[in-house]
Formats: C-alpha cells, structure tokens, sequence
C-alpha cells in the first residue's frame, strides 16, 4: 500500500499534466493564427490583400493606367466600352490563372502591354474600337491570368476578389482622369508624353522578362 | 503537486487569452446581439456572396424602368421568403458556391450589356434568385426555434431596403455617364463572380 499511494499519484500527476497538455495543443490547433499568417506575406485573406495586389507590381499598374488613358484618348465609346469590358475579360484570364489553364509567354505579354500601350498613347494611336477591344482584351488575359496563378487559397476568396476587382477598376478610373487633360492643347502633349514613359516602362520590363530576371 | 503549479497556471493562462483573443466564428447567420430580426437584417450585408447578384438585379430592374423595379422590390422578397421556408423545413444544410457564383455572373454581365430584357423576364429572374439564395439560407438556419424564421424576416426587409434604394436611384438616372457608371458596377460584379468561380474550382 506504501509503495502504491506514491505511483498513484504520481499517475495521477503525470495523467493530468498530460491532460494540460493535450488541451493547449487542441486550443492551440482550434485558434485560427494561421489565417493571419498570410497577412504579412500579402496572401488572400481578405479585402485589404486582395486590393493591394493589382497595385503591388507596377508593371501591372502602367498597364492597367495606360488602359485608362488611351480609352480617354479615344473618346466615346472606346472611353467607356474599355472600363466595362476589361475587368471581365481580365477577370475571365484571372479564373483560367486560378483553375490552373497554362498559358504561354505570359510575362512577355504583360511587359509588351505597357509598351503597346504607351506607345499607342504616345503615337495617338486610332484604330477601329473592335481593334483597340481586341488588343486591350488580349493582354487583360495575360494580366489576369497572372494575378490569378499567383494567388493562393486564403481565409476570403469574396473578399479578396472584390478588393482586386475595385483596385483594378480604380486604376483604369485613375488612367481616364489623367487621359481627360487629352481636351487641352498642353494636356495633349503631356498626355503623349505619359505614353512615352509608360512605352519606356515597358521596354525594361520586357528586358527583365527576356533576360529572365525577377521584375 | 505544488511543482506542478507553474505549470497549471499556464495552462490556464494559456486558456484564457486564447478564449479572450479568439475571434469570433465565421457563421452564416450574423449575431448582433439585437435578436433574430436584426440578425437576419444584417446577414445580407455582412454577406457578399447574397448581396452582390441582388445589388446587380435592382440596378438591372432601375435601369428598365420604375415597373421592372416595383416588381422585383416585392418579387425578390417574397422568392426568397419562401425558398427560405422551403429550405427551413426540407432541406439538409447544402451549399452551392459554384450555382450561385454563376447567377452572380449572368446578371452582372447583364446589368454590364444594359440588356433589354422583357418584363417577364426580369421577374423571374428575381424569382429565380430568390428561391436559390433563400433556399441555401433556408437549409443553413437553425431549426430547432423560432429564431430561424424570424431571421428570414430580417432578410426579407434588408432586401426590400437594398431593391428600393437601388432600383430607385437606378430608375432615376438621367446623366448619361451615371447610367455608364452603373454599367461598370455592372462589369466590376461579373469579374468578381468569374473570379470567385475560379476559387470555387481552384
């Protein structure tokens, strides 16, 4: 009985400190710390990551800008086909991005993008509106299509993608304001030369994509 | 035993600031503390999945005029008070993200088109959405009490409010580039859905 009394409370000790134990570990595993994980990391988890993303990488911001600008060069109806059709189809290039579709020369196309573009600001390009549909179409696939193989699964798909939808949207909103001093003789030719810089823009970015280099 | 206290106390410390900084679980059904009725109220604007495709259906119903926007105001509410009941009282708890996703997109591009549709059409339409997205809220609330059916209540009435201030302010637009605007909200919804449709098959 002596020799019983201590082994039983020593059982009883350990049993219990093991209990301690296991319950931390299960609290520990039902606190969700992991979705805040991503956060810092700028992963999908929610509103505030989803609209930092379109705006993180500025070779997808001189596009989506010059998008903007050239459609308010444009004028109607291009000025506002351009806002209405993009985000879908970039959207639609997106989902292909998210389901795993590959695509080829993707980082080509996004670097020829803001040189295109620029370039068709800084030469006053007018092509027919289904031409200008047609190419601004193309390269909102490349864009989404990028967006949508870099974002991981988060906490808030919802949210994240509507931060991303208003954060792109934005960003063309932001590209038809600069595009509307296009009505000034003087606003015309800074207009022009936003589109050079954008079009040199894209040339360093089509030399990293070439070269292989990290943007 | 006494060796052993640090070791309680932490874990009890442990407990504590879990249970205290724990945030609240992700729920359907909202809890405001204001009872059933405003949990319901409040549910369609705490959840972007429901409210999205009914903002995209009243400005679609404004934008065609003050009789598409009376008959979706009383249509939608009714749609989904009774799929709503339906899913209370049948159905298990289901979810069809990829079903309502495609809903959400069709009448985004539509209100993004500015399409023409005829006045039937716009109903069922309303009446589609109500009975798909009651249904799922329906078979997700509790079943056990009156709670349930009075939070659907709540919803009814926030979408009566979102269809009549929407559809309203739709239905009176003049200017031009407001009616564009409306379009790009139109544009910015069925992006959204198409992105959200590539998460659900992600």
């Amino acid at each position: 009985m002596k020799h019983f009394q201590p082994r039983t409370m020593k059982n009883f000790v350990q049993r219990a400190g093991a209990a301690h134990r296991s319950l931390v570990i299960l609290f520990l595993f039902l606190y969700p710390l992991a979705a805040f994980a991503h956060k810092r990391g700028g992963e999908a988890i929610g509103f505030a990551s989803g609209f930092e993303h379109p705006i993180s990488g500025l070779d997808h911001i001189l596009a989506m800008v010059a998008v903007g600008m050239w459609g308010a060069q444009l004028g109607a109806p291009a000025m506002w086909v351009l806002p209405v059709v993009f985000p879908m189809v970039m959207a639609f290039g997106g989902m292909m991005g998210l389901m795993g579709i590959k695509l080829p020369g993707i980082e080509l196309c996004i670097a020829l993008s803001a040189l295109a573009l620029g370039f068709a600001v800084f030469r006053e390009a007018r092509p027919k509106l289904w031409i200008a549909a047609i190419i601004v179409g193309f390269f909102a696939i490349a864009h989404g299509h990028a967006h949508g193989t870099e974002l991981p699964l988060g906490a808030s798909g919802v949210l994240y993608s509507i931060g991303f939808v208003i954060a792109t949207g934005l960003l063309h909103a932001l590209g038809i304001g600069i595009g509307l001093v296009h009505r000034w003789p003087a606003g015309r030719i800074a207009l022009r030369f936003a589109g050079a810089i954008v079009a040199v823009g894209g040339v360093f970015f089509l030399w990293k994509a070439i070269s292989g280099e990290p943007v | 035993m006494r060796m052993h206290r640090p070791r309680s106390i932490l874990f009890w410390l442990t407990l504590a600031i879990t249970l205290i900084v724990t945030p609240s679980a992700q729920a359907h059904l909202m809890n405001t503390g204001f009872g059933p009725f405003y949990d319901g109220l409040t549910h369609l604007f705490v959840t972007p999945e429901d409210l999205l495709p009914v903002i995209a259906l009243a400005l679609l119903a404004g934008l065609r005029g003050p009789r598409f926007g009376r008959a979706v105001l009383f249509a939608l509410p009714v749609a989904w008070l009774v799929g709503s009941a339906a899913g209370l009282l049948l159905a298990p708890q289901v979810t069809l993200p990829v079903a309502e996703t495609i809903v959400t997109i069709a009448l985004g591009a539509l209100l993004a088109a500015d399409c023409p549709l005829p006045f039937a059409a716009v109903g069922g339409l309303a009446i589609l959405l109500g009975l798909l997205h009651g249904s799922l809220n329906g078979s997700e609330l509790p079943k056990t009490n009156a709670s349930g059916q009075i939070s659907v209540v709540g919803v009814a009435a926030a979408l009566f409010v979102v269809v009549s201030l929407l559809a309203g302010q739709a239905a009176s637009v003049r200017v031009p580039w407001v009616r564009i605007a409306v379009r790009v909200a139109g544009s910015w919804i069925a992006a959204i859905g198409l992105l959200l449709l590539g998460w659900s098959l992600h």
